[in-house]
């Protein structure tokens, strides 16, 4: 009973969220609110859809740019190949995304820890030298898109990009929210603590982590498609940068990995700080602001903003609090 | 296009290349296939030892002595380092594992950042009275400064791999890397040991951030071509192997080397990655694996 009205609840949220970001481009005429706005639509997508793995599975993915490029570069040589319509290239770049993901499960068979974290990088810097060397797509310096004229009923492109990235925020949340509650999301959770434990107590512990790196890699390229498109430029060592990467990986960490919600509010705050950071002082200095945030919550607050907002509420109702 | 001399070139470049590369990888031999601790941090730390050598160099010091003049600030910086890791990830247990990576990572990119924010993104190189010479051997011409580099190199790690077979504590690391639990049987604290052994691993990157300034100029984001370069060297010779890794670094050396010549620059900084792969596809336990 009160699991569905929680379920009703959520999707009103979600309709009321998508609603308002169209009824804003509706009746703002200014474009950079939409302009800074979509970043954070598209870092709440890399931070969930990183947290399906990395945090439900215990998989530390440093390969969110190697998707989020290869996304941009689906994109790219769709658009100049075909002039296929946006829409087209996200749902391309997710079946892409989807099948590099299924190669990284496969990684997963042997390598744990530490070495599959550093395969992952590994898979960022081949992918991306593979595409400098592919003149197609314009190679090393880059290629400049021409946006085509914005789809009625939207006046400008950079709208149409926020409500999609609204939508598409959606759709990551609610996965990473049916993942976290169905039988999925137990079986990760249960081969993160541990995985020969899990495996023998008939997790299928492989099925599972495809299927979390299949997600996780779909959701991460379709972010990274409309990227071209919104900078009107694509360049490989802006789309495969590490940064990308390290923006998600951090994002889910700080606001917490146990609950869907964390990466959300991870990505809201710190890419509204990056923004405010980047726009006032300079760009370098949000990136040390998102690395010393990193290393100060993993030392001092392991569970992020969830945990300690927990550990706030359990001390004021003076009951233990327990995970939600 | 395509002739024996140039394969013969590319063959001894690599070589000395190769001794380079082990000698940046040699330090995270230890920290990272002795004591097990996921310091992806290590090619940063490398950089930043570079600079430090840079600004050393500033004033005049040769720089393999600035190198050697770092170690002592290193050794002390690698004690705190990992004071810090094993308080907060090692001692707590529990998915410490995925944070501690994340940790190294996160400091990674602050020790980059700092560097471009002191430094600027520009490209720095030291200047002493080896460098921009070179020797030449027959028709071949070997620039002075990767035989410096060389020697060095090869002086580094023979000293490390002499100081872990031979002394007293260089054993105890060994041991520890073995089995913690015997040694804590036997009344040694294995912690006080690590400690010590990240500190003589971070102290090595003295030396080593010296040769990678030498060998060309050096940027503040360098350490992401090398995080593929150090870990694939480790990883093939076999963690916490000191003969492996200088072996490995041979063979990555030479192999990009060739790449290089033959394919071009282009597709430099994949190769290390895909080497790394595939050892860790095929071969996980490396050439020497324990």
């Amino acid at each position: 009973m009160q699991q569905a009205q929680r379920g009703w609840i959520f999707w009103a949220v979600a309709a009321l969220f998508v609603g308002a970001a169209a009824v804003a481009t509706f009746s703002i005429k200014n474009e950079y609110p939409f302009f800074a706005g979509y970043l954070i639509l598209q870092f709440m997508v890399l931070a969930t859809a990183w947290n399906i793995l990395g945090g439900y599975a215990g998989y530390v993915n440093f390969g969110t740019s190697a998707f989020f490029g290869l996304g941009v570069y689906t994109a790219v040589f769709l658009f100049k190949a075909t002039g296929a319509p946006l829409l087209v290239q996200i749902a391309v770049a997710a079946a892409v995304g989807a099948l590099l993901g299924f190669l990284v499960g496969l990684l997963t068979l042997r390598m744990r820890g530490i070495f599959f974290s550093i395969a992952t990088i590994a898979l960022t810097i081949i992918i991306e030298t593979f595409i400098i060397n592919w003149k197609f797509v314009g190679g090393a310096t880059g290629m400049p898109m021409i946006r085509p004229p914005a789809m009625p009923p939207f006046d400008s492109y950079i709208k149409m990009l926020f409500v999609n990235g609204a939508v598409m925020v959606v759709i990551a949340v609610a996965l990473a929210r049916f993942i976290q509650g169905s039988w999925i999301g137990r079986g990760l959770r249960a081969l993160r603590d541990d995985e020969l434990a899990a495996a023998c107590s008939g997790v299928p512990t492989l099925k599972l982590k495809l299927l979390a790196c299949v997600i996780s890699g779909a959701l991460m390229c379709a972010a990274g498609a409309p990227n071209a498109m919104y900078l009107s430029f694509a360049d490989p060592a802006s789309a495969f940068n590490l940064n990308y990467s390290v923006s998600a990986l951090a994002m889910a960490l700080i606001g917490g990995t146990g609950h869907w919600i964390g990466p959300v509010l991870g990505a809201l705050l710190l890419s509204s700080t990056q923004q405010l950071l980047t726009v006032t002082i300079s760009s370098e200095v949000n990136v040390l602001v998102l690395g010393l945030m990193l290393v100060l919550f993993v030392v001092a607050a392991p569970d992020g903003i969830l945990g300690l907002f927990r550990r706030v509420r359990a001390r004021f109702t003076g009951d233990a609090g327990g995970r939600v | 296009m395509f002739s024996f001399e140039l394969l013969l070139d590319a063959v001894v470049l690599g070589l000395l290349v190769g001794c380079f590369y082990a000698a940046v990888s040699i330090g995270l031999s230890v920290s990272f296939g002795l004591l097990d601790v996921p310091h992806v941090a290590h090619p940063a730390f490398l950089v930043l030892a570079s600079y430090g050598t840079y600004i050393l160099n500033q004033h005049g010091i040769d720089p393999i002595i600035a190198g050697l003049m770092l170690m002592p600030v290193l050794f002390v910086f690698g004690l705190f380092a990992y004071r810090v890791y094993y308080e907060t990830f090692e001692r707590r247990g529990g998915d410490a594992g995925v944070r501690g990576i994340a940790f190294f990572f996160g400091v990674a990119f602050v020790i980059e950042v700092l560097i471009i924010l002191m430094f600027g993104v520009d490209q720095r190189s030291v200047q002493a009275l080896y460098i921009g010479k070179s020797m030449g051997i027959g028709d071949m011409r070997i620039p002075l400064r990767l035989l410096v580099a060389f020697g060095v190199a090869l002086t580094l790690t023979a000293a490390l791999a002499l100081y872990l077979a031979r002394t007293f504590t260089g054993r105890a690391i060994r041991a520890v890397a073995q089995d913690e639990l015997a040694l804590r049987l036997m009344g040694a604290n294995p912690v006080a040991v690590k400690q010590w052994a990240f500190g003589i691993a971070t102290a090595v990157l003295g030396p080593a951030g010296a040769l990678l300034i030498i060998v060309a100029p050096v940027d503040p984001t360098l350490d992401r071509a090398y995080i593929g370069r150090t870990f694939c060297v480790v990883v093939m010779a076999g963690l916490g192997s000191m003969s492996g890794t200088l072996i490995a670094g041979i063979i990555l050396g030479v192999i990009e080397s060739i790449v290089l010549t033959l394919y071009g620059a282009s597709w430099a900084p994949a190769i290390s990655f895909a080497m790394l792969l595939a050892v860790l596809a095929v071969r996980p336990q490396g050439l020497m694996g324990r």
